[in-house]
C-alpha cells in the first residue's frame, strides 16, 4: 500500500483550479479516461487520478468495513473466558485476533486515500461513522459463537469474495488476505454448530435457538433491497461492487439452507421454499423496520458496543503516550 | 489536547529463503522495535514469513503515476534491447 505522506504531496501538486470552466472540461476528460480504465479491468492505485465521489465512496465503505471488524471483536470476545474447552478457547482467541487484524488491514487501505486512521477512529467514536448492524445483537449462549462463525462470517465471505476484484487496488489486496482467513472462521463456527446439533436435546435446542435469532439479522447484513439501495449505481459502474445486495443475499441463502438441513435444524422462515425451476431458495419478507431501527442506533447492543469501544480508547491512551515518549527519548539520545 | 498521530510504516516480508522481500502492507507504530513486533502480529499469523523489514513510510520516494509515460516510455521504444530483435538462421540452432 502506498503511503499517506505520498498522497499529501500529490494533493499539493494539484494544478491551479482558478478557472472553474477550464477545470470542468478537464474533469470531464479525466472522468472519461478513468471510466475507460475501469471498463478495461485496470486497477486504480492510490496516487492515480480519481473522481472525488469515487474517493469518498471508498473512504466511507472501507472505513465502515474496518469499524465493523473492530466492533465485531466484542460479541465474540464475550465468550473467550467461558469457552467450553481449551481447543475452542484457542480457536476463538485466534479468530478474535484475526478480526482485529482485518480491521487494521482495512484502516491501512483507507489511509491510502488520504485520510488518517485517527480521523476515522474519531468518526466511529463520535457516532458519525457506522458499522455493520449485525454486531448490535447480543451473544447470549455458547451456540451464538457457532452461529456467528457459520452465518455472520459466511455472509461476510459472500460479500468479500467479489471485493477481491474491486477496482481499487489496496482494498482488493486487503480483501484477498481477509478472505483467506475468514474460511477458518466459518468452518470453526459450523463445527461448533455440528457438535451441538449432534449433542443432547438441550444442546440441539441451543443450536436451534441461535439459528432462530441470527438468521434474519444475517440476511439484513447485505443491506436494503435493490429497489431502495442508494449507493449501488455509481459503485457498480466503478466496479467497487460487482453484485447487488439482493444478488448476494440470494447466494448466501442458497449456500446456507442446505447446511442448516445437514445440521438437522429448521430455518426460521415459514415462507422459505425451493424453486426448482430457478434452483433458488425463496425467502419470506424481511423486517426492514428492525434493520432501520438497529442502524439508527436503537438495536439491543448499540449503546453497549460504543461505550465499550470508547472506554477501550480511553484506557489505552496512557500506553500510546508512554510508547511515544519512549520513542521520543531514544530519538533524542541518538541525535 | 488531541493525541499526535502515530507514524506509518511499510512492511516487507520474505516468505521463504530464496525469495525477495515483498510489500505486505502498512501499520502504525511509535518506533522501529514496536513496528517490527506489530508487523509480526499483523502480517505473519500463519507462517507467512521468515524475515521482516519495516520502513518509515515517509522515507520512501515514489515515482509519480501521472508521469509514467515520460518515465517509462524510453524502455518501450528500444526493441533492440530484446533478444527477439536479432535474426539468427534456424541452422545455427538454439541461441
Amino acid at each position: 500500500m502506498y503511503t499517506q505522506a505520498l498522497n499529501a504531496q500529490a494533493l499539493d501538486a494539484e494544478p491551479d483550479r482558478a478557472d472553474p470552466g477550464v477545470a470542468k472540461v478537464e474533469d470531464a476528460v479525466r472522468l472519461q479516461r478513468f471510466q475507460e480504465r475501469i471498463d478495461a479491468e485496470e486497477r486504480i492505485e492510490p496516487n492515480d487520478w480519481m473522481p472525488e465521489l469515487y474517493r469518498r465512496t471508498l473512504v466511507r465503505q472501507i472505513s465502515q468495513h474496518a469499524h465493523s471488524e473492530i466492533i465485531g471483536m466484542q460479541p465474540e470476545g464475550n465468550w473467550i473466558t467461558r469457552a467450553p474447552s481449551l481447543r475452542r478457547k484457542a480457536a476463538l482467541l485466534a479468530k478474535v485476533q484475526d478480526e482485529c487484524g482485518h480491521g487494521l488491514y482495512l484502516y491501512a487501505a483507507a489511509e491510502t486515500l488520504g485520510v488518517a486512521r485517527e480521523e476515522l477512529v474519531d468518526q466511529l467514536l463520535s457516532g458519525k461513522a457506522k458499522y455493520s448492524s449485525i454486531f448490535n445483537y447480543p451473544t447470549l449462549t455458547w451456540a451464538d459463537i457457532g452461529a456467528i462463525g457459520w452465518l455472520v462470517d459466511g455472509a461476510a465471505i459472500m460479500n468479500q469474495i467479489p471485493l477481491c476484484r474491486c477496482s481499487y487496488g489496496p482494498y482488493a489486496r486487503a480483501m484477498i488476505r481477509v478472505c483467506k482467513e475468514e474460511s477458518f472462521h466459518q468452518r470453526q463456527g459450523y463445527e461448533i454448530m455440528l457438535t451441538l446439533a449432534r449433542g443432547t436435546d438441550e444442546q440441539k435446542e441451543m443450536a436451534q435457538d441461535a439459528l432462530n435469532r441470527w438468521w434474519w439479522p444475517c440476511l439484513m447484513m447485505f443491506g436494503p433491497p435493490d429497489t431502495v439501495s442508494q449507493h449501488s449505481d455509481s459503485s457498480m459502474r466503478w466496479k467497487i461492487k460487482r453484485f447487488s445486495n439482493d444478488e448476494l443475499r440470494q447466494k448466501f441463502i442458497d449456500a446456507t439452507v442446505p447446511q442448516a438441513h445437514y445440521l438437522g435444524l429448521t430455518v426460521p422462515d415459514p415462507a422459505l421454499t425451493f424453486d426448482a425451476a430457478s434452483g433458488h431458495w425463496r425467502h419470506g419478507p424481511i423486517d426492514w423496520d428492525e434493520f432501520k431501527q438497529v442502524v439508527a442506533g436503537n438495536g439491543p447492543c448499540n449503546a453497549e458496543r460504543m461505550a465499550r469501544r470508547r472506554q477501550t480508547e480511553e484506557d489505552g491512551a496512557w500506553v500510546r503516550e508512554a510508547a511515544r515518549a519512549y520513542a521520543e527519548k531514544n530519538r533524542a539520545k541518538a541525535a | 489536547m488531541p493525541e499526535a498521530n502515530i507514524p506509518l510504516w511499510e512492511v516487507f516480508i520474505r516468505s521463504r529463503n530464496g525469495l525477495s522481500h515483498k510489500h505486505a502492507g502498512s501499520l502504525h507504530a511509535p518506533d522501529a522495535t514496536l513496528a517490527l513486533q506489530a508487523a509480526r502480529d499483523l502480517y505473519t499469523r500463519r507462517g507467512e514469513g521468515v524475515s521482516i523489514w519495516v520502513v518509515p513510510s515517509n522515507a520512501i520516494t515514489a515515482s509519480d503515476p501521472a508521469e509514467k509515460g515520460m518515465m517509462f516510455e524510453p524502455t518501450a521504444s528500444k526493441v533492440y534491447r530484446h533478444p527477439t530483435f536479432y535474426e539468427i538462421p534456424d541452422e545455427v540452432g538454439h541461441m
